[in-house]
């Protein structure tokens, strides 16, 4: 048993609640410099600053919505719905603005956490996998966004310049959609890491058997992962309206894949119990980028879909190679010593 | 009196695991939970924890009838268990494992990292072990989770604290550290719950002790009242034979043999034969590495090293298909996620094992499947309404049956059977074991994994006791007896 402690994880490695994700982190930055540099070199105006805005805007919508989908995910669950609120969150922002702009805002935010709250609702007290939950949400949601839109179309012309600004405009060069999403991060990341609630939906993914024996109230954090999920796809809504000002009822179709596949590519575990929000933030930039970059260099939107999808299999071969190596040297270890 | 039960009873189905048990602990005063497995203790346990909530029955606590409607409740309360299997979250760091649920904070309500892993270390040092509070969970030894687990009690200020069988795993070193903690945390009011199989421990540490039997109270009174013997008997109370049919078989030749089989980390360098009409029994604590054995022989696991042999010829490792194809079945142990599927037919669960001989051109024959199941379902003297109601309808034993008539209807040469009556009732149980008996008379060659010594010593031709995944002792029938089986396990003496 005195072995044991040669295991001990590096400080850094250990703080960020699962074993391997600041490896990972660092693996994702490498990824994001080779990809950024050799676009560079190609087309120098990839690197612009209109080049890089454009990027991260782009990547904003997405991360932010990561956010939500990692405390979702971290409690073995998924929330596949994430697309259909945005859609129906912008479209009903658009069309509450002109009757009161801060009202539009409560609005989408609103529509989004009662989603979340119907999802929550169904998976924590009527024990429904969420997968299948949300997957009806999904479709539920995306058929009033329909219904409600009837075929029309909100138009920049119909929204104040002030609303717009908050997709373009900043402060020092930094875009308000930018300084949003850091804000909300930086919150949820906190909260993950340093705060008995954040630190229980890990315990809940990790062994929810033994999450409950702990007395972990297990029903209303995975609850409250949901409604988080929900409020933070409203806000993304309320952006989206803002950073494209034309919004029709197909807004955000299928973004939910881009979402969990950047949360998994950002190395939290899809069944739980690991993984940073930050790590999904970058997971959620590297597509983008790498999406950006094809674009730029003039390959098809076809072979776009491809590489997202080999890079996903990559990080899930990745895991699973790192899993194996450390349960068996950990194993070997553990008996090697006592026996 | 600090928390009490009276007279309470709990059913699962048809199985009535507590009738009208009652029992009272008291501050300061360490109890001792007695009777054999499937005696009723851990449901008992787990009605004291707030898992479950008894069916009829109070819960008293100081004295006043209260509800535990969940583990939190109890947990608030001041009951801390100690859980037999432990209940670790592998992803996160031990020290985190001990403080979940009640994380030191700071103001503003932030976790405070550092005396998180402080309180942490200061438990392991009050335990006398070394385990790295900043290591993850997962990959720790059975012997060092266990410690966690007793962290995780101790580092709760609980006023009650379950433990059950924490010694299992533990050394003798650890095992006398453990119980200076217990003596300490008594003489600070705490009042303890213990449960054990060494009696030698109950004896040593308890003042009181209550006896169950088949799920009903037997005993209940000061320890010094007892002698080891007298509560052996209180626990057993039956006739050994009448639960164990051994027939007396001649045994053939070797069917079975493993070779210095070898899962890094689990077990190492297994060696047995097994002979047809022969019972070799599979003896040792819970984590000792008897079940991972069972399940590389048949090759759900792939072992690192050695093989396996049956009839002389050697089987693909890692292969269940080959291991079928070669005669082996293989009754798992956890008959409710491994051995059934719980929402399909009797008739279905029954032919899953045959559907090679079952079909013709990729299509299944129906009538054959429910032909194969009658048979089987008449032979087993299975109780059932319907072969087309879902296994799940069935009690325990039932369902025991249909595990066992998937694998019977193949006609095995080789049989491994992994705790083949664990919560059976004890009329099903003994014919489950008449059934065992039955077929290494025909020649079967069965190696049977049981944690119930009575089950081993009644049914085994020969036993073969794995310590911390090494095979350490072979006895033979006439040798075997629960103290050598014990001592081998252990690798402690019993007194």
């Amino acid at each position: 048993m005195s072995g044991t402690q040669d295991l001990a994880l590096p400080e850094r490695r250990r703080r960020a609640g699962g074993g391997m994700t600041a490896v990972r982190e660092l693996g994702i930055l490498i990824a994001l410099a080779v990809v950024v540099g050799v676009t560079a070199l190609v087309n120098p105006l990839f690197l612009s600053g209109q080049g890089i805005r454009d990027l991260l805007l782009n990547a904003c919508l997405v991360a932010l919505l990561t956010v939500g989908q990692t405390m979702v995910v971290i409690t073995r669950n998924v929330d596949l719905s994430v697309g259909s609120v945005l859609g129906f969150s912008a479209f009903l922002t658009g069309d509450t603005f002109s009757v009161d702009p801060a009202l539009a805002i409560v609005v989408g935010i609103g529509v989004g956490a009662l989603c979340g709250l119907l999802n929550g609702a169904l998976v924590a007290a009527g024990k429904v996998p969420s997968l299948v939950v949300t997957l009806g949400t999904l479709y539920v949601i995306r058929g009033l966004d329909y219904a409600w839109a009837q075929g029309r179309q909100i138009n920049a012309a119909n929204l104040p310049d002030g609303f717009l600004a908050l997709g373009s405009a900043g402060v020092l060069g930094v875009p308000y959609l930018v300084i949003i999403t850091v804000i909300v991060l930086a919150v949820a990341a906190l909260h993950l890491s340093s705060y008995r609630s954040g630190r229980e939906l890990y315990a809940i993914g990790s062994n929810p058997e033994a999450a409950v024996l702990v007395g972990i109230p297990v029903g209303r954090r995975v609850f409250t992962a949901f409604l988080v999920s929900g409020a933070v796809a409203g806000l993304a809504g309320v952006l989206w309206a803002a950073r494209y000002g034309t919004v029709d009822a197909t807004a955000g179709t299928g973004l939910e894949l881009q979402v969990v596949s950047a949360v998994v590519v950002g190395g939290v575990a899809i069944f739980g119990g690991s993984g940073t929000v930050v790590g999904a933030a970058l997971g959620a930039l590297l597509l983008t980028t790498i999406g950006s970059a094809l674009e730029v260099l003039h390959i098809t939107a076809f072979w776009q879909q491809a590489i997202t999808g080999a890079l996903l299999l990559a990080a899930i071969a990745l895991d699973r190679a790192v899993a194996l190596r450390q349960a068996a040297a950990l194993r070997r270890q553990s008996r090697g010593v006592s026996a | 009196m600090v928390i009490a039960l009276a007279e309470v009873s709990k059913s699962f189905g048809a199985v009535r695991a507590l009738r009208e048990v009652s029992l009272t602990l008291t501050a300061g005063r360490a109890h001792a939970l007695l009777g054999e497995n499937g005696a009723g203790k851990s449901t008992l346990i787990k009605v004291l924890a707030g898992v479950h909530r008894p069916d009829s029955g109070q819960l008293l606590l100081d004295g006043a009838p209260a509800r535990f409607a969940s583990p939190a409740d109890a947990k608030a309360a001041g009951v801390a268990v100690i859980y037999q299997e432990p209940t670790l979250f592998g992803d996160l760091s031990v020290a985190e494992n001990v403080a979940m649920g009640r994380h030191p904070t700071r103001r503003g309500g932030m976790i405070d990292v550092a005396a998180m892993r402080e309180q942490a270390e200061e438990l392991f040092a009050r335990l006398g072990v070394d385990i790295d509070p900043r290591r993850p969970a997962r990959g720790l030894s059975i012997a060092d989770q266990q410690l966690v687990e007793i962290a995780k009690a101790l580092g709760s200020d609980a006023r009650v604290i379950i433990m059950d069988e924490p010694t299992a795993a533990l050394s003798g070193t650890e095992v006398r550290r453990l119980f200076g903690v217990v003596g300490a945390l008594r003489e600070h009011g705490a009042a303890v719950l213990f449960v054990s199989h060494r009696i030698d421990e109950v004896f040593e540490l308890c003042q009181e002790a209550t006896v169950l039997r088949d799920g009903g109270f037997v005993w209940s009174g000061p320890l010094h009242e007892q002698t080891p013997d007298s509560v052996v008997r209180l626990m057993v109370g039956r006739d050994l034979d009448a639960l164990f049919p051994k027939q007396e078989v001649a045994a053939g030749e070797t069917v079975l043999s493993v070779r210095r089989l070898t899962r890094e980390g689990v077990f190492t360098d297994v060696s047995f034969d097994v002979k047809a009409g022969e019972i070799l029994a599979l003896a040792g604590l819970v984590g000792a590495g008897r079940s991972e054995i069972a399940r590389a022989v048949f090759g759900v696991d792939k072992p690192d090293g050695g093989q396996v042999l049956v009839r002389g010829k050697r089987i693909r490792a890692g292969s269940p298909g080959a291991a079928m194809s070669a005669g082996i079945g293989f009754v798992p142990e956890d008959r409710r996620q491994q051995g059934l599927v719980l929402d399909a037919s009797i008739e279905r669960n029954a032919a899953l094992a045959s559907l090679n001989r079952l079909s013709r051109l990729g299509f299944v024959r129906s009538r054959d499947e429910r032909s194969l199941a009658r048979d089987w379902a008449v032979k087993l003297q299975l109780k059932f309404a319907h072969l087309t109601d879902p296994v799940a309808v069935l009690s325990g034993g039932n369902q025991q049956k249909v595990v066992l008539a998937k694998w019977l209807s193949r006609r095995p040469a080789v049989l491994i059977v992994d705790e083949p009556t664990r919560g059976i009732d004890v009329g099903t149980k003994a014919e489950v074991h008449r059934l065992l008996s039955e077929l290494a008379a025909q020649g079967v060659a069965i190696l049977m994994i049981s944690s119930e010594l009575p089950e081993v010593l009644g049914m085994a031709d020969r036993v073969l006791v794995v310590r911390e995944g090494r095979t350490v002792a072979e006895l033979a029938r006439a040798e075997a007896d629960e103290e050598r089986i014990v001592l081998a396990a252990t690798g402690v003496a019993v007194a």
